[in-house]
């Protein structure tokens, strides 16, 4: 890399010009922040303006200071390839929030000053970042799981001209849908179709770029995006292999309705789940579906919804499963398309048939004379040779008896996501949990995905539906969350893309979501290292392994540059070329801090770049005033704060310290998800340093801001102003 | 005349709400040429104005930020806003768009310092805040807008105000002569990311919509609850006085023969959601009232269903409210019905409640006639899956009535469609 050449520019316009010295600002630059040099421009982000730079640029410029708006502005402008920038804002973070007064005009001056001095010292101790050079173009994507959605991801993936292969643990393809008489279609006459499978099975192996494994399970997975090596264990035989990308599409086993006696499974052979109806009907193919136990064509059945879900009592699952009001109006249909005189009836508490097709399929169950109740079942018990059902009516407010020849429950799905990460027994033998597990990822954070709730693996973030804690591990289908088979394909087709963009994204060595491009990554200073893991602990995504010796072992492409790790580590040996200990802790140290009678104290925010430090810019948009005496550095998340800052901050005479984060517990809204969360448990033990040093506990706060909070922040930090005025200055100022 | 440089490898998309965003991102992220166009000043489209999502309750500008950021530092990423697509031509690998680009009348020099904002008087209904309040006639759409760019209405244009926005802005931003561009696009690949329009609650003559006053839609109570928002996040009447007791219809214009025939997906969810606003805001002084048919609150989202039902505060009636009356006295909707689940128990079914608000859970529909070019749409005018439709997908709500996960799902499978089409036409031209 070319030697480090540093050039200040400070803008004139949108009233800085007249609200600031700016020569002073140059000087400050060029004097104190050693920059090459200090040019302003009456409007930086001009045409003219931005040839400017970019002639310097030309000349050998490498490192940026431009003391002008916030980063979120003008990026378009702004936007040099090559360089490293540190924005200063001088706009929404200083005469934006400053009245226009001659009171005002000295400290808000000083503001700028250390803007500018913060600005220099980021550059100052900052590198480029190169990419990471662990990986390769491997354009092949693993799919574990060959049920529909599985086929679905594989078929999509190499239509897109990937490869694909395809590991099955049974000895055909085709999952629950392959068991399926027919499935619904949602465009009209509405009559159901082929379930889809045999079409599907026929293109995938046709196609050389799918290599399907049956009878086949995961052993061993290892890597990252762009160089996962698999083990395949083939009835024994193991295969490896070397995959990109890897959709985990395992789907769900349905619930046991053998848990349900009180509404007749066990107990008569004519009480039947969803699936088990499908078995019939395909026995039937298009003739008259008989009942099991003396195979007379049934002429009346009963469809009890949310059978077993929707149900808070215990072994019962307490979410609905999504597809089944779909389902039981489709297997109606098979009576009535057989018999339009079978009596069917649907006992429902919420038809749930949501969107433009459902609605029309619900209607065309009406049509086809499907009778629909809203009832909750009591019971279920043989009466001769028919069964008895006993449920509540909520529409007539009564119990109601009535006779049917076959009854289907409406059971709910239960994902197949392997191993619960989060509740392993350190007792449970390795061996068991290497059968369980469907992965079996040699990660340091457990052999699976983290499962969300109710054991599915899906993402938290209700932007961001494919956002997983496992770089380049992409859930699909109803192993995410309860769906349909329209659903399913939909989500495979969206899961292959995600995959595909991994395996794109290692290959360059940039990062995914929520941070996509960036190329920094972790460096760790192995000489410091105490081996004491809490990098590897607390990374939200599992991206760093240990090694015999207990160091940390990173993996890069697996990373996504929040810097947890290096705010964990308690020797601060772990840091990014363009994000480090130094890069803030330098800025922290460059701010002028007036001695303790100057009445001028000054309070540090570390803010969260996504969502604390956009609601400050959008307090400044909106002219809202705060404190002068505030510095603010944004943070990629308060996760990445290491407590040396503070102590620092603390020792070199700051008057206060605010940490914004996002919010945290179980609707946390963290995108590195527990980064908020980190903060708030480290920050509850600076009440030592703070002892130690004689300080007041209030000089320290961590609030969850959120970035509509933009009335809020500024209040905050005026709030702290106040405590501070109240408790009086630090004393350590030197 | 705007230079763009569009290919049969480049993917447009049409539509930069967050189904557009996302599909333009995750596209442009595994290193496609992509081209998104909006047809307003700014991107976010309507979920930007949502106060918070269900079920989490979180903010939907924290995910916007993030998308702007990726928007913002992606290479192959093209942004147009003020752009509206009037013609397509060609096939899947070889399309041609006509695009008309209206005029902003403020140019790249804007710093948004908002000098030209203070200099006018002239104010319009803010179509933000779905006319609840008045902007400028120089006006930043909202707190959140990229491009980060005032706008001069074009109502403004050729009065007094045009000339004083002009004068007041210090980077020559501004340029009164502008006129509407035609620009014509290449594209292997299209993708309509177009949205939802809420349907209209006039339509829905015994609700009294517009004639009864303290009625209001779903939408319009969002952009109440925001602390940004119009009456700066209180919950009011039109008296200006706090509504605490708060009723919701559901299925307002949705299932039901004589409007909308689809259900909405969304509404039952939006007003559970809802009615946690009128708890956040009222505490324990705030009522809310559910008069629904059934409560869609499918998979997951049943966990928000039983929080809420657990909720005193809130209640649920299971009715089709026939019509909604005023009472003179109070200025207040009086909600008529039968509660179904009376019937049977002897008491009288029938119902007149009066409510301090009503506020109307009204549909989603399209938002543009698609067939005009040559998709295949069906019944309620969402676009197909058809292969008919070539190089053309549907993404989010143009596809169907979707809540923002599922719209971003489908956003996000659309983009590897189209990624297929380029992949294969450069596959085909080396």
């Amino acid at each position: 890399m070319s030697v480090k050449k540093v050039g200040a520019y400070i803008c004139k316009g949108c009233g800085l010009g007249e609200r600031l010295n700016i020569k002073a600002l140059e000087n400050i630059a060029t004097r104190e922040g050693k920059t090459a040099y200090a040019k302003s421009h009456d409007f930086l982000c001009s045409q003219a303006g931005v040839d400017l730079i970019k002639a310097d640029i030309a000349e050998g410029t490498n490192f940026l200071v431009i003391g002008a708006c916030s980063r979120r502005a003008k990026t378009e402008a702004f936007n040099f390839e090559g360089v490293n920038m540190s924005r200063v804002n001088l706009r929404e973070g200083v005469i934006w929030v400053r009245p226009n007064t001659p009171e005002a005009k000295e400290t808000t001056q000083e503001m700028a000053e250390d803007y500018v001095r913060m600005g220099c010292a980021e550059l100052k101790h900052m590198n480029f970042a190169a990419p990471s050079t662990e990986q390769s173009l491997v354009k092949h994507v693993l799919v574990v799981g060959g049920g529909i959605t599985g086929m679905t991801a594989a078929l999509e993936a190499v239509t897109a001209g990937y490869q694909a292969s395809i590991v099955e643990k049974s000895e055909q393809l085709g999952g629950v849908a392959k068991q399926l008489y027919k499935r619904i279609s949602l465009k009209a006459p509405f009559k159901a179709i082929d379930n889809g499978v045999s079409e599907l099975k026929a293109k995938l192996e046709s196609n050389p770029n799918v290599k399907i494994y049956l009878n086949s399970t995961i052993s061993q997975t290892n890597g990252a995006p762009g160089r996962f090596s698999v083990d395949i264990d083939q009835n024994g035989t193991i295969v490896t292999e070397t995959f990109g990308a890897i959709i985990q599409a395992t789907g769900f086993t349905p619930f046991d309705m053998n848990k349900l006696p009180e509404l007749g499974a066990g107990k008569s052979p004519d009480v039947v789940d969803q699936m088990g109806l499908e078995m019939l009907a395909t026995a039937a193919n298009g003739g008259a579906i008989k009942r099991p136990s003396d195979g007379k064509e049934v002429k009346s059945v009963l469809f009890v919804q949310c059978a077993g879900q929707r149900s808070q009592q215990e072994g019962h699952l307490s979410y609905c499963s999504g597809h089944c009001c779909l389902t039981s109006i489709k297997q109606a249909t098979y009576f009535k398309d057989h018999n339009p005189n079978a009596d069917t009836v649907v006992l429902f508490t919420d038809l749930r048939t949501p969107g433009a097709g459902g609605e029309n399929f619900y209607r065309s169950g009406q049509e086809k004379g499907v009778t629909f109740t809203k009832g909750v079942a009591k019971s279920v018990a043989p009466n001769g040779s028919g069964l008895k059902v006993t449920f509540d009516d909520l529409i007539l407010n009564q119990v109601v008896e009535q006779d049917f020849d076959l009854i289907v429950l409406a059971t709910g799905m239960i994902p197949t996501s392997g191993v619960d990460i989060d509740k392993v027994e350190e007792t449970t033998p390795p061996e068991q949990l290497k059968a369980l597990s469907i992965l079996n990822l040699n990660y340091r954070q457990g052999r699976d995905m983290p499962q969300l709730v109710h054991g599915f693996v899906d993402s938290h973030f209700i932007c961001f539906p494919y956002e997983t804690r496992r770089t380049g591990i992409y859930a699909a289908g109803p192993v995410r969350r309860p769906m349909d088979i329209a659903q399913a394909q939909e989500d495979a087709t969206g899961a292959a893309l995600k995959a595909i963009q991994a395996i794109e994204n290692a290959a360059l060595g940039r990062a995914a979501h929520p941070r996509s491009g960036d190329l920094s990554f972790p460096k760790f200073r192995k000489e410091g290292c105490t081996q004491c893991k809490r990098c590897t602990v607390e990374c939200p995504f599992g991206a760093i392994n240990e090694d015999e010796n207990r160091y940390p072992v990173f993996n890069e492409a697996r990373c996504r540059r929040c810097g947890t790790c290096m705010g964990a580590c308690p020797v601060r040996v772990i840091s990014f070329e363009n994000y480090s200990i130094e890069t803030v802790g330098q800025q922290i140290k460059a701010v002028n801090i007036p001695d303790e009678y100057s009445e001028k104290p000054r309070l540090l925010v570390l803010a969260c770049e996504n969502d604390a430090y956009p609601a400050l810019d959008m307090a400044g948009m909106n002219r809202l005033e705060y404190s002068a005496y505030v510095r603010i550095i944004p943070v990629r998340c308060l996760g990445s704060v290491n407590t040396i800052w503070l102590t620092d901050a603390l020792n070199s005479g700051y008057d206060g310290v605010m940490l914004m984060g996002c919010q945290k517990g179980v609707d946390y809204q963290c995108h590195f998800v527990r980064g908020s969360e980190m903060a708030h448990y480290r920050m509850s033990k600076i009440d030592d340093t703070l002892k130690q040093l004689n300080l007041e506990g209030e000089r320290v706060a961590t609030y969850e801001i959120a970035i509509t909070d933009v009335q809020k922040v500024p209040q905050l930090i005026n709030e702290m102003a106040e405590t501070v005025q109240r408790i009086g200055m630090s004393p350590f100022k030197f | 005349m705007t230079e763009v440089v569009a290919t049969n490898q480049t993917i447009v998309v049409v539509g930069g709400g967050i189904s557009g965003m996302t599909a333009a991102l995750e596209a442009a992220e595994c290193g496609k040429q992509v081209i998104l166009l909006e047809k307003n000043p700014s991107l976010g489209g309507r979920v930007s104005q949502l106060y918070k999502y269900f079920p989490k309750l979180c903010f939907p500008t924290c995910g916007m930020e993030i998308n702007l950021r990726r928007i913002k530092a992606n290479r192959n990423l093209k942004v147009f806003t003020m752009a509206e697509v009037s013609g397509v031509s060609g096939q899947s690998g070889d399309y041609t768009l006509d695009v008309t680009l209206s005029p902003r009348y403020v140019n790249e020099n804007c710093t948004a310092c908002g000098k030209c904002s203070e200099a006018v008087s002239s104010e319009f209904p803010n179509e933000f805040n779905y006319g609840l309040n008045q902007r400028k006639g120089a006006y930043l759409p909202f707190n959140m807008a990229y491009p980060q760019r005032y706008v001069i209405d074009p109502k403004l244009i050729g009065t007094p105000d045009a000339d004083k926005a002009k004068a007041a802005c210090p980077t020559n931003a501004i340029d009164l002569e502008m006129t509407d561009q035609k620009i014509q696009l290449k594209a292997g690949a299209i993708i309509w990311a177009t949205g939802w329009q809420p349907f209209d609650a006039a339509k829905i003559q015994p609700y009294g919509y517009g004639r009864i006053p303290n009625v209001i839609t779903s939408v319009e109570f969002e952009r109440m609850a925001d602390r940004m928002g119009p009456t700066g996040g209180k919950l009011l009447r039109a008296d200006g006085k706090e509504a605490k007791d708060i009723a919701f219809i559901q299925c307002a214009g949705s299932r039901d023969n004589n409007y909308l025939k689809h259900c909405s997906r969304i509404c039952c969810m939006a007003t559970l959601k809802q009615t946690t606003f009128v708890r956040e805001k009222l505490g324990e002084n705030g009522k809310a009232t559910v008069y629904y048919i059934d409560i869609r609150a499918i998979d997951r989202f049943e966990d928000f269903y039983q929080k809420v039902q657990a909720d005193k505060n809130v209640s649920f009636i299971k009715s089709k409210v026939a019509n909604i009356t005023l009472d003179k006295e109070t200025n207040s909707p009086i909600l008529n019905g039968n509660n179904l689940e009376q019937s049977g128990t002897g008491q009288d079914m029938r119902y007149a409640n009066r409510h301090d608000l009503v506020v109307l859970a009204v549909g989603m529909q399209p938002s543009i006639d698609f067939s005009k070019f040559g998709l295949k749409i069906n019944e309620e005018g969402f676009i197909d899956a058809d292969s008919s439709n070539g190089g053309m997908f549907g993404a989010g709500c143009a596809s169907d009535a979707l809540d923002v996960n599922r719209a971003v799902q489908n956003a996000t499978a659309s983009a590897l469609r189209a990624v297929q089409i380029i992949n294969q036409v450069a596959g085909a031209e080396g």
